[in-house]
């Protein structure tokens, strides 16, 4: 079959696989006052349309920050507008202020959900299918498989999350050499999210160490140039309106990061939360001091991979400290959600081609610790359903497990540590560890749904599933660390791989 | 490698996959039949056998074969620990969470034995040796075209039937018949015909075929009939087989006194014509024929508007549709249609029996002349035909030409059945992706014997895809929605009509040729 028929069936399967989970509950849906995520996008729209761009980010009396006032980069709020605009074409009771306030109709949900894919469809799924045509080895099968394999990815069906697209056509000018390019597509993704920080490091480094290699005094600084300056373009051109003023300026920044939330809030699979199930933090350190640990934290968590990129800018060693940089954040930094596991799941995606075990334990897991908020949102069942489907696809297309792939493993580094095992050995361990760690995340995932836990335990299954996953998290974020420091393989070796 | 290529793993991530596929549609659209099917469970769980045939609460009576309602009883069993109000008769229209969930999930786990059925089949086919790749082979094709059928997945999944599990047992059935196996593939078929009586339009097909090709152990040289091989054994264990099932099954309704209650329930002649949306056969056309002579009478001033009788083309309702020009159709002239339509192919596999593929084409006609002139036929039907025929077309290159022109128009022709924005992506996306696996998968295994369709056939095709658009996006937003609501399901019909038609008669072309063939030599 040729490879474009396979490209399309597997696009076309993804499409279905999307709106099979989307035709059912969505977060919030009948939970007034506050509804949830999908009332916080519908009220965007209600804001944005209604009301002139200098209130947006205010709290006016039109605009109680309070419900879910944007606190978005500029860039999401025009996405927002757009839509509003389609909404009012359609039904203009969808966006009327104020009265619009938690509105739940069928057919709003077929619009709320069609804006999703609509942007799915125009943004991420056409970057990953130019990422595993050019930029992935192997043949047109095996590329194929990859691209199924990312398509099918749970988190990103059953989250959307819309500035990944951005980051990957970010990544894929990188990979395929269009610098300046890439650094306006991933300005752009910083400008519809501010959760793609986790990624700014690995970009920076990469361009930079770029640019130093080039010599800075030569080719390297007409490089560098030219990307600052489609950064700094592509930033004015986004925050236009809001320049003329600075006031209005410094409160879209508040707005977009709100220190005063505390270390974290819900059960998060990331260091803060997972600590404090043995030592209190919050109740030790105040505020502030928390806001500096955790940044300390951060930074030197992050700095290892960075350095390593800035010395060796080739573009396995940046998909390799997008992951670490956004994994570091993840595990360390002020304030992080469980969604953004995601940012991390995304560069781990592009590595699926290279790395098939590790990749597909880390993905399981990090679906996997999104649990609570599935359950929260009503989709134990697409969760079960796509997860499951996960992992058999990606064992069945990328067999991981197969003594071929123990090259893939890329245990060799983990040789240096565990040197007084035998290598057979070692792989064999590593194989249970994956059964172990899939049941385990089996039999968390049905208590959780099954079982009340104990009242006085309340919290009993978010907290083991957050550290469950948490432990998977940095077993990952450790190796990969490892494999930032080791040689891509040589091209010789690949070939006699595939 | 030999391990390699004998190894059914794909055939493992088809089938669960397809299957978790089935599971993401559980909070779809579902349609009255979701409701026919819980009363069912209703009627059978807390009535005696006695009254399932009596019930009628609900409008939703009873109307399949004793067997299937020993079916729904045996789910009423694990449906009560779901959710007891599903099984109570009085909860009419009843749909909680838990019934939703366990309904649709009887659904995919009776789909087991459409994917045990898939498996038979694909071991029957005559693969090219030699093909390395394992999409390239004749098996995987017909496995992804029968598991990933389109027309399947929505009728079962989305719209809501069990006709997965009773296909598995019509595919397992063909598949007995193929491996030789005539008094299993007897066996299952007469269950079949106890579970759903639709069969009864491929009945014919059986019927000669084992009289013909298994009551008869040898043939004459010229393969015409040598009486002296008739086998009294072999008819006995035959008529055996099919009266204990059917003994199984009627019986205790004969020993009640119920058979023609029972028999009145399962054939209602009450209804009319044709379904509320035509089904894309030759009354689609007689009626489009019938409706355009009336508007040109009107217009050429022959006929009085006055006289004509009022009828609402596609009302919504099962009702009679009176014709206004053309003679009115009764049940007996489509029952004659259909016996004569059927006639030659059932001679010719009497005359000149070639083995058990030429039976697979001789039920196909059946299914397909049983479509083309049935009494109240309805657009789900095109399945009869659409399956069996994958595994011709896996096989020859003809056959793969026919198939691609039946499917496609047939599958479209479903499209009316999902009718509600929502499950809009579901049907388009599902649709392309079989379409264009169908097409490019079937064009490389015959890709030896040149192109599969004529150009007349491609060009027929891509006027399909003119009438979607302009059915599915661009007449919801014209005027003409609000004066002529039912245009679009006239046009799909009749433009499928003649698409359908066309597979009869060249599917017909095929069997009756091959007939000649031996003449030639």
């Amino acid at each position: 079959m040729q490879t474009w028929s396979l490209v399309s069936i597997s696009v076309l399967l993804a499409v279905v696989v999307r709106w099979g989970v989307s035709l059912n509950s969505y977060s919030g849906a009948g939970k007034p006052p506050m509804f949830g995520d999908y009332e916080a996008q519908r009220h965007w729209q209600e804001v944005t349309y209604n009301l002139p761009l200098q209130q947006w980010y205010f709290n006016t009396s039109d605009n109680d920050l309070n419900y879910w006032g944007l606190d978005y980069p500029p860039l999401t709020a025009y996405h927002s507008w757009l839509c509003a605009y389609v909404a009012k074409m359609i039904n203009p009771e969808w966006v009327e202020l104020h009265r619009s306030r938690g509105f739940e109709s069928p057919a709003h949900k077929l619009f709320m959900r069609t804006t999703v894919l609509v942007t799915d469809v125009l943004i991420y799924i056409p970057a990953v299918v130019l990422y595993c045509l050019y930029l992935t080895d192997g043949s047109a099968k095996k590329r194929v498989s990859v691209l199924l394999s990312i398509l099918l990815y749970p988190g990103l069906i059953l989250i959307d999350y819309v500035s990944l697209g951005f980051t990957l056509w970010g990544v894929l000018a990188l990979g395929l050499g269009w610098d300046t390019l890439g650094s306006m597509a991933f300005s752009l993704a910083l400008n519809y999210k501010q959760m793609e920080l986790y990624h700014a490091l690995p970009f920076f480094c990469y361009l930079l160490g770029k640019c130093l290699k080039a010599g800075l005094v030569g080719r390297g600084f007409i490089l560098l140039v030219r990307i600052a300056a489609a950064v700094l373009v592509t930033f004015a051109l986004c925050w236009l309106p809001f320049l003329p003023d600075t006031s209005q300026a410094l409160q879209v920044v508040r707005r977009i990061f709100p220190v005063a939330r505390g270390l974290f809030e819900d059960k998060v699979a990331n260091t803060w939360c997972s600590l404090n199930t043995l030592i209190k933090i919050r109740s030790i350190l105040t505020g502030d001091s928390q806001l500096y640990l955790s940044f300390a934290f951060t930074l030197l968590a992050a700095l290892p991979s960075s350095i390593r990129l800035l010395i060796k800018p080739t573009f396995w060693h940046f998909k390799l400290a997008l992951v670490n940089s956004s994994l570091a954040f993840f595990l360390f930094s002020y304030q992080v959600h469980e969604k953004s596991i995601l940012l991390a799941a995304l560069p781990v995606c592009l590595l699926l081609n290279e790395f098939p075990f590790m990749s597909i334990w880390f993905l399981q897991a990090s679906t996997f610790s999104m649990l609570p908020l599935f359950l929260k949102d009503g989709l134990p069942v697409p969760y079960a359903v796509t997860s499951v489907g996960y992992l058999f696809l990606t064992v069945y297309l990328l067999s991981p497990l197969d003594d071929r792939s123990e090259g893939d493993l890329k245990l060799g580094t983990c040789d240096k540590l565990f040197f007084f095992l035998p290598k057979m050995h070692l792989a064999c361990m590593m194989r249970w560890k994956f059964y172990i760690s899939n049941a385990l995340m089996a039999v968390l995932s049905i208590l959780s749904v099954v079982l009340d836990p104990p009242p006085h335990l309340p919290d009993l299954f978010p907290v083991l599933v957050s550290t469950a996953a948490f432990l998977h998290f940095l077993g990952a974020f450790l190796h990969f660390n490892i494999l930032q420091f080791s040689e891509p393989p040589s091209k010789k070796s690949q070939k006699k791989n595939n | 490698m030999a391990a390699l290529a004998d190894s059914w793993s794909w055939f493992v991530a088809l089938a669960v996959g397809v299957s978790l596929l089935k599971c993401l549609f559980i909070n779809a659209y579902h349609s009255t039949d979701f409701e026919v099917h819980r009363n069912w469970l209703a009627i059978t769980h807390s009535l005696p056998v006695s009254r399932w045939y009596r019930e009628n609460t609900s409008e939703w009576t009873l109307d399949y074969p004793p067997l299937f309602a020993w079916f729904e009883f045996g789910l009423s069993q694990a449906a009560q620990h779901f959710d007891r109000n599903m099984v109570q008769v009085e909860n009419l229209d009843y749909a909680s969470p838990s019934t939703v969930l366990f309904q649709r999930l009887s659904v995919v786990f009776t789909d087991l034995v459409f994917i045990y059925a898939v498996r038979e089949c694909c071991r029957c086919v005559q693969g090219l040796k030699g093909s390395q790749d394992v999409l390239n082979r004749p098996s995987f094709v017909l496995a992804v075209l029968l598991l990933w059928n389109f027309g399947l997945l929505i009728v079962d999944h989305v719209h809501f039937q069990y006709n997965g599990f009773l296909f598995g047992f019509l595919l397992l059935s063909v598949a007995k018949h193929l491996q030789s196996q005539h008094l299993q593939g007897a066996l299952l078929f007469a269950i079949l015909l106890n579970l759903k009586h639709i069969y009864l339009y491929v009945a014919p097909a059986y019927g000669i075929f084992l009289l013909r090709s298994f009551c008869f152990t040898q043939d004459h040289r010229d393969r015409s009939i040598r009486w002296s091989s008739f086998s009294p054994l072999r008819l006995l264990a035959l008529s055996g087989i099919v009266t204990s099932v059917f003994a199984v099954s009627f019986g205790p309704f004969v020993v009640m006194g119920q058979l023609s209650q029972v028999l009145s329930r399962l054939f209602p002649f009450k209804r009319g014509l044709c379904h509320a949306y035509w089904a894309p056969n030759i009354w689609a056309l007689y009626n489009t024929v019938d409706k355009v002579l009336a508007v040109l009478g009107v217009r050429l001033k022959l006929l009085e508007e006055a006289e004509l009788p009022r009828a609402s083309m596609t009302g919504g309702l099962v009702q009679e549709f009176q014709h206004s020009v053309l003679p009115s159709i009764s049940p007996s002239i489509t029952l004659v249609c259909t016996l004569l339509s059927v006639l030659p192919a059932v001679v010719s596999i009497w005359r000149r029996p070639r083995g058990s593929r030429t039976f697979l084409r001789c039920l196909l006609l059946c299914a397909l002349a049983s479509f083309m002139f049935g009494w109240h036929v309805h657009e789900k039907a095109i399945l009869i035909a659409i399956l069996p025929l994958s595994i011709l077309a896996v096989e020859s290159r003809e056959d793969a030409g026919i198939f691609l022109v039946l499917t496609t128009t047939g599958h479209y022709s479903l499209f009316p059945l999902l009718y509600t924005p929502a499950e809009l992506p579901i049907k388009v996306c599902l649709m392309l992706m079989f379409t264009i696996f169908s097409f490019t998968a079937l064009r490389k295994l015959h890709r030896a014997q040149g192109s599969l369709l004529r150009p007349l056939e491609v060009v027929y095709l891509l006027g399909l895809v003119v009438v979607a658009i302009s059915c599915e996006f661009i007449f919801p937003l014209s005027p003409w929605q609000q004066k002529l609501p039912f245009l679009p399901l006239l046009v799909t019909s009749v433009y499928c009509a003649a698409g359908v038609s066309y597979s009869f008669l060249r599917l017909y072309v095929t069997l009756l040729r091959s007939d000649e063939k031996p003449k030639q030599l």
